[in-house]
């Protein structure tokens, strides 16, 4: 299962892999990191139907996680990857725009990566 | 002359003897003879005149005169009249001797009547002279008297004037110095004010900023947490590896826990940094001012308070969003400016800013979708440095458009807005940085801010 994870801050790559690392090890799970939405746009571009799920951080620099995933949700209509969205703003006004734009899950910062992990397992 | 002539020099010494004796109990007795002669003087007179006994009468008032005149010559009271004396002394000898002269020879008083007539008259006219003159000296003397007396009484009008304006003059020295003191504390207490305002408008703007940092320290704060928690579980995975016997034992495993361990703590120091940074620039900027001018990259400074203001304002009204330009000019280089001040600038006109585009933001339900934007540049003018702050919000009416640097003036609901924001920030600009600050702005419209500082 291979995971998009779209954040501006670089250390999420090396926390993600630290977290995750014996399902690294056991090839249960494998990351890609993007630093701006649109990074992630052009990851996607060749290789969408190899992401299982995209996790995106909301406030970024340029095009915001809300955007990335209103674009991702018009481009990829068919077979639609899973899309959960992180934020330190956990309040309705981002969660409503979220799941009007087709989030499957809204995750609040700081995460919780045991109840990240159970929510994995579930969409699995 | 004779009779009558004596009889005025008697009466008229007598008066003016009298003149100190009459009631003084010190000369009674000799106030009673000089009362005596004041009638034997009259009597003499007229019994000379009724019974025609001119001669002895004249001789009689001589008498009387040469009485008066021994009584000035041996008392002591009766100096002020010694001039009588000098005046009738002389003709009253002369008479006298000529009369003895008479009585004893009247033969030789005969062959020599003529000039002993003469030598009377002589001794007459000076006593005359000698009285005219006298008088004349005394109305002389009196008049200067008088006018001395005139003066002093006007020296002494003088001096009470002097001494009631002098009066005056120190009771207003007193009104004056208690007002001085008055207006000297009442400024020592404005400025304290003024002190205690502007640490409360930096408080106020700190609070505008309060959710932009505590935003900005969350993330850090959260590497901090998880990377601390990662670490524990790589060193039970790490444990777990060791009581392993020897020959299952994954050394490869070990060394990679160990160098993402080392990799850890790294990551934890350095968001831990990057936090405290945060925390030291949220103090810095609270500080009672500091106004240390140093070589700063205006750019950079710029575009943090931008990003702590928008985020600041975010964290309050999630709905709000805005598209940020930014446009730095690389040529600047670095200008010497005391960096807090001027980051408290920034904080007000991005504050404004935003606050601006959220109002007309929020009363936007036309049919044109309304896109806040912010558009922020530096440029290098003229040999000075030109950062414009463009908006697009709800702009400034042209009639307040004057008023905005004035002291507590604000448009803000009350409790919103200091008023001191815009007043403190020219104040920094203008007097603190000998620079610029400009508006322009069309209400509905939107609102440019310009400042212009020199390169050096």
């Amino acid at each position: 299962m291979k995971i998009l994870v779209v954040d501006d801050e670089t250390d999420v790559k090396a926390l993600f892999e630290q977290r995750f690392r014996r399902e690294i090890r056991n090839g249960d799970i494998s990351f890609a990191f993007a630093h701006s939405g649109e990074a992630a746009l052009e990851v996607l571009q060749d290789h969408v139907s190899e992401f299982v799920l995209i996790l995106s951080d909301i406030n970024m620099p340029g095009m915001s996680g809300l955007e990335l995933l209103r674009r991702i949700r018009s481009t990829y209509p068919v077979a639609p990857p899973k899309v959960m969205m992180l934020t330190a703003y956990g309040d309705d006004e981002n969660y409503n725009q979220a799941m009007q734009y087709g989030a499957n899950d809204f995750l609040t910062k700081p995460l919780d990566f045991s109840l990240l992990k159970e929510k994995l397992k579930q969409t699995l | 002359m004779g009779l009558p002539t004596h009889f005025l020099i008697a009466f008229f010494t007598i008066q003016q003897l009298r003149k100190t004796t009459k009631d003084n109990p010190d000369f009674p007795e000799v106030d009673l003879y000089l009362h005596i002669g004041w009638y034997a003087t009259i009597g003499l007179i007229a019994g000379g005149y009724i019974f025609n006994i001119e001669q002895a009468a004249t001789i009689g008032m001589m008498l009387i005169s040469f009485a008066a005149m021994y009584q000035i010559h041996t008392t002591a009271a009766f100096q002020p009249y010694r001039y009588i004396i000098g005046i009738a002394g002389p003709y009253l000898g002369v008479s006298l001797l000529a009369q003895l002269i008479r009585f004893i020879a009247p033969d030789f008083y005969k062959s020599i009547d003529m000039f002993v007539e003469g030598f009377i008259l002589i001794t007459f006219v000076w006593g005359w002279a000698n009285w005219s003159s006298m008088r004349k000296q005394q109305k002389a003397l009196e008049e200067e008297r008088k006018k001395r007396e005139a003066e002093q009484e006007n020296n002494r009008l003088i001096s009470a004037q002097r001494d009631e304006l002098e009066y005056l003059v120190s009771e207003r020295t007193a009104e004056l110095t208690k007002q001085k003191e008055e207006l000297e504390r009442a400024l020592n207490e404005l400025k304290t004010t003024q002190a205690q305002l502007i640490q409360r408008e930096k408080m106020a703007s700190l609070g505008e900023l309060t959710a932009g940092i505590a935003h900005e320290i969350q993330n850090p704060l959260n590497f901090v947490n998880n990377f601390s928690e990662v670490s524990v579980e790589l060193l039970d995975e790490l444990e777990e590896e060791r009581r392993k016997d020897t020959s299952s034992r994954d050394e490869g495993l070990e060394d990679e826990i160990l160098s993402d361990l080392r990799q850890n703590l790294e990551k934890i120091s350095h968001h831990g940094h990057r936090a405290d940074s945060i925390v030291r620039g949220m103090m810095e900027h609270s500080r009672t001012s500091n106004g240390e001018k140093r070589p700063t990259d205006l750019n950079a400074l710029t575009d943090e308070y931008m990003k702590l203001a928008y985020h600041g304002l975010r964290a309050k009204d999630k709905s709000f969003n805005a598209q940020l330009f930014t446009k730095y000019a690389e040529n600047i280089g670095e200008i010497y400016l005391a960096p807090q001040e001027i980051g408290r600038v920034l904080i007000n006109l991005f504050s404004n800013a935003f606050y601006a585009l959220q109002e007309k933001q929020r009363n936007a339900n036309g049919p044109v979708v309304f896109q806040p934007s912010l558009k922020v540049s530096t440029q290098l003018e003229n040999g000075k440095v030109v950062l414009r702050i463009k908006d697009n919000g709800t702009g400034i009416p042209q009639e307040i458009i004057n008023k905005i640097y004035q002291p507590f003036f604000t448009t803000k609901p009350t409790g919103q807005g200091t008023g001191l924001g815009l007043s403190l920030s020219y104040d920094i600009i203008t007097k603190g940085h000998g620079g610029d600050i400009k508006v322009e702005s069309v209400e509905g419209m939107g609102t440019t801010f310009e400042i212009s500082l020199p390169k050096t």
